[in-house]
């Protein structure tokens, strides 16, 4: 593991890089040590898959004492429990009414859409982080076979809850947004909501499988999400 | 409150951002020089966190339907109240009825209105900074209402104007630290960054600056890591990317240099075509 100033106001600490469920791990276990600190200067702690960005409210007067203080949080044991990880059943509608490029994706990896669903929603993927967007879960796992390159051209509006596959990588797009990932179904639950407490139900370490919904089923989700009657399915993350 | 008579471009409530919530991938936004928005709610007496409105070169007009004191910082876009042109950087009275204009720039691009006890928009996890997505509103427009508190213009006569530092605005000094991947640069890139004279293209805007001039991009993708307002990315095509104030949390570009605070505040106030330079800090 390395630590570095960034910039005046953050410090970024970084392990080998790779993606890697071990790292994962210890980024989040760390991440819960600093966090249980409750260090006033700490304003915000960005994870991502092989690094901790941890940013202070001024100007960082002594780098090498907060790093020093940072190594040996790092060492110290987790005294308080640490947050529950899910694994949640997030339900997505693979009607080509929403899948804009299953058609493509068919096509050129000679997989049926068929085929191309089952892969897809019967896959587990691991919440790595969020970023890009508000609520953009970061996933890992995508089965090699539906590995699809990004859209050379992106389309300006991709609709709030598409799914998306973009190289090795699948996603959810929480909010419409411009975007070059190719679009194969559309999720009716709502992944960023300012109004609750914690705006994103997922966090890293989480767990998530996509299931198959008809055309009919999402709009009965959809109603019923946009009026907060909707419980996304839940149990305890092995 | 005061009423949105026109607005041409982009401007909106910023206060001095948002914080905490990075890790869900919500952007820090805020005011883009918050160095002039800091002035302004000095000026006024308010909170350095009191929200104020920006104005991007932008033709605007507001009315005022209550009496207020108002502060105006940051870049000259010809102010005036009731067609009479008014000082920058000192508090003014303003009656019920009263017109603000904001017109030709003279310098400087973002203008920075605060009034007596900050802007009452909504607030929206900690902030009322307008971020699509989070906020209702992303800019102001033609006929929106804006929430302010009502306050006794008396208490302002005595107030005098603050000088500033125009070099602030005038500046081609961009001070930088070296990033995470900038030990990654060989030589004839490290000089790139060092001697060339940058300009600004017209892809800039709140969320990052593009820059026009080129530094040969040989470096490795990398993993996807966090990136800050200030963020200086070198993109495959070997294009430079200034991140601003309402970047994404997170980017895979490599991160070459990291802009100081106040050169954020100071790259506020440039825009297309503009020039500079990185004065690089080791």
């Amino acid at each position: 593991m390395t630590y570095k100033p960034y910039g005046g106001h953050a410090i970024l600490i970084e392990w080998p890089s790779k993606i890697d469920e071990n790292i994962l791990k210890d980024v989040i276990l760390f991440k819960n040590k600093i966090v249980n600190k409750d260090i006033k200067v700490i304003v915000d702690i960005i994870n991502t898959y092989n690094s901790l960005t941890i940013i202070y409210n001024t100007a960082i007067k002594k780098i090498y004492d907060e790093i020093l203080t940072l190594k040996s949080i790092y060492k110290e044991p987790l005294l308080q429990k640490k947050d529950k990880n899910y694994h949640w059943t997030i339900p997505v509608c693979y009607d080509q009414n929403f899948g804009l490029d299953l058609e493509e994706i068919s096509n050129r990896t000679k997989l049926s859409i068929d085929e191309i669903i089952k892969i897809h929603s019967s896959t587990i993927y691991t919440v790595y982080f969020i970023g890009f967007l508000p609520g953009f879960l970061y996933l890992g796992g995508l089965p090699k076979k539906l590995y699809f390159d990004r859209k050379s051209n992106p389309r300006l509006v991709v609709e709030k809850g598409s799914v998306g596959i973009g190289g090795s990588q699948t996603g959810i797009y929480p909010i419409q947004s411009a975007g070059g990932w190719n679009i194969i179904g559309k999720s009716p639950i709502s992944f960023f909501d300012t109004k609750k407490n914690n705006p994103c139900f997922a966090k890293a370490g989480d767990t998530i499988k996509f299931s198959s919904i008809g055309l009919e089923e999402f709009r009965q989700i959809e109603d019923q999400s946009k009026i907060g009657n909707f419980r996304l399915e839940k149990k305890i993350a092995k | 409150m005061i009423k949105v008579l026109s607005s041409s471009f982009n401007s909106s409530i910023q206060d001095l951002g948002r914080f905490g919530y990075g890790d869900i991938g919500v952007p820090v936004s805020g005011a883009m020089d918050s160095y002039s928005a800091k002035l302004a709610n000095h000026i006024l007496g308010n909170n350095d966190v009191d929200a104020v409105l920006e104005i991007t070169l932008n033709k605007s007009k507001l009315l005022f339907d209550n009496e207020s004191i108002i502060c105006i910082t940051g870049a000259d876009l010809s102010p005036k109240l009731n067609n009479k042109s008014i000082r920058l950087n000192s508090a003014i009275n303003v009656r019920k009825d009263d017109i603000l204009t904001f017109d030709k720039p003279i310098y400087g691009v973002r203008s920075y209105l605060a009034v007596k006890g900050g802007f009452q928009t909504e607030v929206v996890l900690n902030s009322r900074s307008f971020y699509k997505g989070i906020t209702k509103a992303s800019a102001i427009k033609k006929n929106d209402t804006l929430p302010i508190r009502m306050a006794s213009s008396e208490s302002a006569k005595s107030f005098s104007t603050v000088k500033i530092n125009k070099r602030q605005f005038t500046t081609t000094d961009i001070e930088a630290y070296t990033g995470p991947e900038y030990e990654l640069l060989n030589k004839k890139q490290r000089e790139g960054l060092n001697n060339t004279l940058f300009t600004i293209s017209k892809d800039n805007s709140r969320m990052g600056y593009r820059l026009e001039e080129l530094i040969a991009n040989t470096l490795k993708t990398m993993l996807t890591s966090a990136v800050l307002p200030g963020t200086v990315q070198l993109t495959p095509s070997g294009k430079l990317i200034v991140l601003m104030r309402d970047c994404q949390v997170t980017g895979g570009y490599p991160r070459v240099l990291q802009l100081s605070e106040n050169a954020i505040n100071k790259l506020a106030q440039k825009a297309t075509k503009n020039t500079f330079r990185f004065k690089i800090a080791f």
